[in-house]
């Protein structure tokens, strides 16, 4: 059954238009999480606000296990899913160099647009960044051309990589996530901070 | 007896909830479209075109054109993340609105000037958009739906942004707190 657009259920112009509906219901959770606040997300950093981290893991580990069972009871082939390739070395570098962007900016992209379309100056601000990055990447390209492409792995699945069965894995990820929440918890009660 | 701090707590959808909710968004896009959520991609398929209307000949001459039209054909417009992008800047802006959100303004710690802040997102803005490119996606595409699909890299991407935010957060402390 699933994936129904690369399955051949819908149709490619189908699936453009359900994007746009995915994408509203993408930006209302995330602007309703308070996502659309810089200084609510960059409270995971220093404690006072974790919803980042309760939001983001709850969501990964959701749909992880949403996409484990639908496998296994054969609604959705995972075989055909996107699975992200593996670079290496731009995987590590690429996140570090966003990360001292996350911290810098207060928004990722994604939050970035939330914050814009409820008016944040600052979100706006920071988007026109993402363009002038994007830009600065497009006409340097050469420059790291080889970085880009060096360590190419395939397509591997992180369980496979340490050995463990999918199933393992999420129940291991959900129990390491289950401590990083007590852990969230136990710091907003340590750095009170008022809601912005 | 409700403190205003209570009051103002229930202005947000509980985080847990709001969790359980994305990671059904993400599980919709992976059953009908057969892939995760994003957000850079979007910005990217701008940045092609507009790089694509200046100059006709890019694809040729730019080796990031070739590679991005490799990957996404010839309109990069006719996009899934431009769709889900547009989508997302509606699902924001109802949210905000019916939560009573709506307000122009730059948010900043009281520390700090507006000038500050402003300076500081562009730079992170910069930061980001060029990693993103580097990394091949964000904290949607990369880390979030690549963690959902239990990609190797969407994990190490992920632990890239959060581990170096961690890791530099003291030095950023008085933007902040």
């Amino acid at each position: 059954m699933g994936p129904l657009a690369p399955n051949g259920i819908i149709s490619e112009n189908t699936n453009m238009f359900l994007a746009f509906f995915i994408g509203i219901a993408f930006g209302w959770v995330l602007e309703s999480s308070g996502f659309s606040s810089s200084r609510k997300l960059a409270g995971v950093f220093y404690g006072y606000d974790t919803v980042v981290l309760k939001v983001f893991f709850t969501g990964a580990i959701t749909a992880m296990l949403g996409l484990l069972f639908m496998g296994l009871f054969g609604w959705i082939d995972l075989e055909v899913i996107y699975v992200n390739p593996t670079f290496l070395t731009s995987a590590i570098i690429g996140g570090v160099v966003m990360g001292a962007g996350f911290i810098m900016g207060g928004f990722c992209p994604g939050t970035s647009f939330c914050g814009a379309a409820i008016g944040k100056i600052d979100a706006m601000v920071f988007i026109g960044g993402l363009f002038l990055g994007v830009y600065g990447f497009a006409f340097t390209y050469k420059w790291w051309e080889k970085l880009y492409m060096a360590n190419y792995l395939g397509e591997p699945k992180v369980s496979k990589s340490l050995g463990l069965s999918d199933g393992l894995f999420g129940f291991l990820l959900i129990v390491v996530a289950l401590g990083m929440f007590w852990a969230a918890e136990w710091a907003e009660k340590r750095f009170p901070r008022e809601e912005y | 007896m409700a403190t205003t701090k209570e009051i103002k707590k229930t202005k947000y959808l509980n985080p847990y909830l709001g969790g359980v909710l994305l990671g059904l968004v993400l599980l919709t896009a992976n059953f009908i479209s057969g892939r995760g959520l994003g957000a850079s991609g979007a910005i990217k398929s701008v940045v092609a075109t507009s790089i694509q209307t200046v100059d006709k000949n890019a694809v040729k001459t730019m080796p990031f054109m070739a590679e991005y039209s490799q990957a996404h054909g010839a309109n990069p417009m006719k996009s899934w993340l431009v769709f889900e992008m547009l989508g997302v800047l509606v699902g924001g802006f109802l949210s905000g609105a019916i939560a009573g959100r709506l307000k122009l303004k730059v948010e900043h710690s009281p520390k700090i000037s507006s000038r500050r802040r402003l300076v500081f997102a562009l730079a992170g803005g910069v930061l980001f958009g060029f990693g993103s490119q580097l990394g091949r996606g964000c904290t949607s595409g990369a880390a979030l739906s690549g963690m959902a699909v239990l990609s190797l890299g969407g994990f190490i991407t992920m632990m890239g942004i959060f581990g170096t935010a961690y890791m530099l957060a003291y030095f950023f402390r008085r933007n902040w707190i």
